[in-house]
């Protein structure tokens, strides 16, 4: 078994309600910052801790806090990102349903280190029922004593407030986040300047990820330097993987980061092997939008060491032999699976998500959308390839927020990685275009 | 208190250096040196604050930040919100992959754009038009079917063609900053997005019509001039007239004697100097209503200044430039000598050769 932190206690019935929470030893975090810690304390034991932002780009999440201005007279916020979009994530979700209070005891352990009165939590607003559980807490909680005005004594005021989100998925990017809070059209902003400048209200704000608020607790608990000997290198701690597709046990499992995707995939304690009777094709190992790996690049590494569930190690070798852990969005596809209708497919999504605002994304989505549905339809030409390698190239890098990369990438790797399989939907339409047909030719099947 | 005088930073834009104040952005600093260097700016409009950032056109390496960080930037930046640094050195065009990168933007802008400068009454002063000159190609990779609209009305005096919208959305930056409300915005998301004003509304207030000018496209067209000429036959001149609600220094534009549009002023980078108001624009159009003042100095080689009337001015370079592109020297090695053609001095051929197109060294 490996370190819970974060699902230690959610098969506990009831956990969801305060009392059952407080007596599984919740909220003493709470108990221990206010009393017994000064903001700066806190933020240096998040330092110490080393804990990377869970939302996808992995930037230090103690490094984040210590960016943020502190003018005087002017309020300060903190934002939780609970708007998870991505395509084959689902871990906040889990998190948030089953143990709210995790998240909202983060979240006055946080407010506190920065010296933010107002929080907020961005809900994707199809998750309307989670918002509920979420308000239901925070009642709850208010009720105990330990949000509103002098909490605990301390002299501390804090307002939590939970906003359903605008229903897109731009609107999970801080920035368009921020514009979203406030009422406007998601779109997100040019940086710099970055939000922990001039951010929500044009306030310093700091915007974490659920999961990576949800650590604090134990952080608080526990010292930022127990919490940096669970993981690997630079990739400390836990991560909420959520793991889908041809998988016998598919779900969101906590794992110790350092962790082998081969013992991911096959041992029972998580995924429990590729369904069977059938072989393992392809990983998109941290949400659609990082780049996609053959099976024999996603279980060893270009040198032929095992790779690792954890930042370094994912993304060892570049975008030529590597990928990225993501948010930790876990798609695994057997033999049976068409890529080329898969990159359409996530394709067609960022086509759809697109805010519009910059050209190269808002028009080259859906030419590169345009292009694979002409090859996976059987209309595809002999230079489509080169012309969506191209296309990726040009929005790539050149927009305003990393929608274009995250748009660009699986394109990208998908043709790097499975070239003939593109190159035999243009060459043989008919085939390809029969129900259930797949590339059978030569491939590097696990 | 004698150095009240904030320093001065320098900065090197493909190799030229130039000094400017700090809080200057790489565009304007680009701008001060002259418009060969200056990125093209296909969304950014200096008088609209927050505007920029949005159609990328303007992207620059940076390939060293500043004398203290002289690191390059990872990745290209938008000039016109960028601001410079002491010792900051910028690739301009004299990078491919900043060319490489433009390029890519027109193709992507020209997307869904209808191509139907032949009937846009924008044609010849658009900025489109003349990034596609200057840095795209004469045919199109895309094959699907262009993306169209259903039209809409939004009022007596604006056309809107949404097929041509960039969505720079200079023309929403205008109506919040120069309007007291505005009723148009952008509706929909992705490619689908579209400037509308939400349920059929018109967009009805005294200074609506600035929009016009600001549209670097045929999106947004003046209805009172609407398929009555083209600009390269119009002449412009410069008035003004004592106006109750704007500043009334308007630019006149005629076609012999008669005044057939009237539009604010702009400076060299196309940029409105002063919002004018509706009356100005669309009801004052008698040549007795002003006081010209003089012709219009239209100091960027666009085709407005192609005929006529100011020896002074240079002609505009495209048909220089187009010709240098097509112009191939004949390697004939035939021997001429025997033929019994009277062979011309070759000063003949210089005049009517461009001069433009100056022999490879």
């Amino acid at each position: 078994m490996t370190k819970k932190i974060l699902t230690e206690h959610i098969n506990v019935p009831g956990i969801e309600t305060f009392d059952v929470y407080r007596q599984q030893g919740g909220y003493t975090a709470v108990e221990k910052a206010l009393k017994t810690m000064t903001p700066d304390e806190i933020v240096e034991e998040v330092k110490k801790a080393g804990v990377r932002g869970r939302g996808g780009a992995g930037f230090p999440m103690g490094m984040k806090w210590s960016f943020l201005a502190k003018p005087e007279g002017v309020p300060r916020y903190l934002v939780c990102n609970a708007d998870e979009s991505e395509p084959g994530t689902f871990k906040d979700h889990y998190l948030m349903k089953h143990i709210p209070h995790l998240l909202i005891e983060g979240m006055i352990v946080s407010s506190f280190a920065l010296g933010a009165n107002k929080s907020f939590i961005y809900v994707r607003g199809e998750l309307m029922y989670v918002i509920r559980i979420l308000e239901k807490a925070i009642a709850e909680a208010k009720a105990k004593g330990f949000l509103g005005k002098n909490i605990l004594g301390s002299g501390y005021d804090l307002e939590l407030v939970v906003q359903p989100g605008g229903g897109a998925y731009i609107c999970g990017e801080e920035t368009a986040l921020l514009e979203s809070l406030e009422g406007k059209r998601g779109n997100p902003r040019n940086k710099p300047p970055f939000p922990a400048v001039k951010g929500l209200y044009q306030c310093p704000t700091v915007v974490n990820n659920v999961e990576s608020i949800a650590t604090t607790s134990w952080i608080i608990n526990n010292g930022g330097d127990a919490y940096a000997a669970i993981g690997i290198g630079r990739s400390t701690g836990t991560k909420l993987i959520s793991a889908s597709g041809h998988m016998r046990k598919p779900g969101v499992y906590e794992i110790e980061l350092g962790l082998p995707v081969e013992d991911f995939i096959y041992a029972d304690e998580w995924c429990g092997g590729i369904r069977p009777g059938h072989k393992f094709k392809a990983l998109v190992a941290g949400g659609s939008s990082v780049p996609i790996l053959p099976a024999n690049l996603a279980l060893t590494l270009a040198n032929g060491e095992k790779r690792l569930m954890s930042y370094e190690s994912l993304s060892d070798g570049g975008f030529a032999t590597g990928t990225m852990l993501g948010s930790g969005g876990f798609i695994l596809f057997d033999e049976t699976s068409c890529i080329v209708k898969n990159t359409w497919n996530f394709s067609r999504f960022y086509h759809h998500e697109s805010c519009g605002q910059c050209s190269p994304c808002r028009e080259g989505t859906g030419w590169m959308e345009k292009v694979l549905h002409r090859i996976e339809h059987g209309h595809g030409h002999q230079h489509d390839i080169d012309l969506l390698v191209d296309v990726s190239k040009k929005i790539e890098g050149n927009t305003i927020c990393p929608l274009g990369d995250a748009a660009a990438w699986p394109v990208a790797s998908a043709i790097r990685h499975f070239r003939d399989e593109f190159q035999w939907h243009i060459d043989h339409p008919t085939e390809a275009t029969q129900p259930g047909a797949v590339y059978r030719g030569e491939m590097a099947l696990v | 208190m004698e150095d009240t005088k904030p320093q001065l930073l320098t900065v090197t834009i493909d190799g030229i250096a130039v000094e400017v104040e700090p809080g200057t952005t790489i565009l304007q600093a680009a701008r001060k040196i002259g418009p060969d260097v200056a990125p093209p700016a296909m969304c950014y409009y200096q008088p609209l604050k927050g505007s920029g950032g949005k159609c990328r056109a303007c992207l620059v390496r940076v390939a060293a930040g500043s004398t203290k960080d002289p690191r390059p930037m990872p990745k290209l930046v938008a000039s016109c919100l960028t601001a410079v640094q002491d010792g900051m050195v910028v690739e301009n065009t004299t990078n491919p992959q900043v060319v490489d990168a433009r390029n890519g933007i027109v193709e992507f802008l020209l997307l869904n754009h209808p191509l139907d400068c032949p009937v846009c009454d924008q044609a010849g002063e658009c900025d489109l038009q003349n990034f596609a000159f200057d840095h795209g190609k004469a045919t199109t990779r895309y094959e699907e079917d262009r993306r169209t609209f259903e039209k809409k009305d939004i009022g007596p005096y604006i056309q809107l063609h949404m097929t041509r919208c960039i969505l720079c959305y200079r023309c929403v930056y205008t109506a919040d900053q120069i309007t007291e409300k505005r009723v148009h915005g952008v509706l929909g998301r992705g490619d689908a997005s579209e400037i509308g004003t939400y349920i059929e509304k018109a967009i009805d207030n005294d200074f609506s019509g600035n929009v016009i000018d600001v549209c670097p496209v045929g999106a947004l067209t003046d209805k009172t001039y609407r398929f009555k000429n083209r600009v390269w036959f119009t002449k412009p001149v410069d008035a003004h007239r004592d106006c109750p609600t704007c500043s009334g220094k308007v630019t006149l534009w005629y076609r012999g004697d008669e005044v057939i549009r009237v539009t604010a002023r702009k400076n060299e980078w196309n940029e409105v100097t002063e919002f004018i108001c509706n009356t100005c624009r669309f009801e004052t159009k008698k040549t007795s209503d002003w006081v010209i003042e003089g012709p219009t100095k239209v100091s960027r080689s666009s085709v407005i200044s192609a005929n006529k009337y100011r020896a002074d001015l240079e002609k505009p370079s495209f048909g220089k430039r187009l010709a240098a592109a097509e112009y191939k020297p004949i390697h004939d090695e035939r021997d001429t000598s025997q033929l019994s053609i009277q062979q011309l001095p070759p000063e003949r051929f210089a005049k009517t050769l461009p001069s433009a197109v100056e022999p490879e060294p």
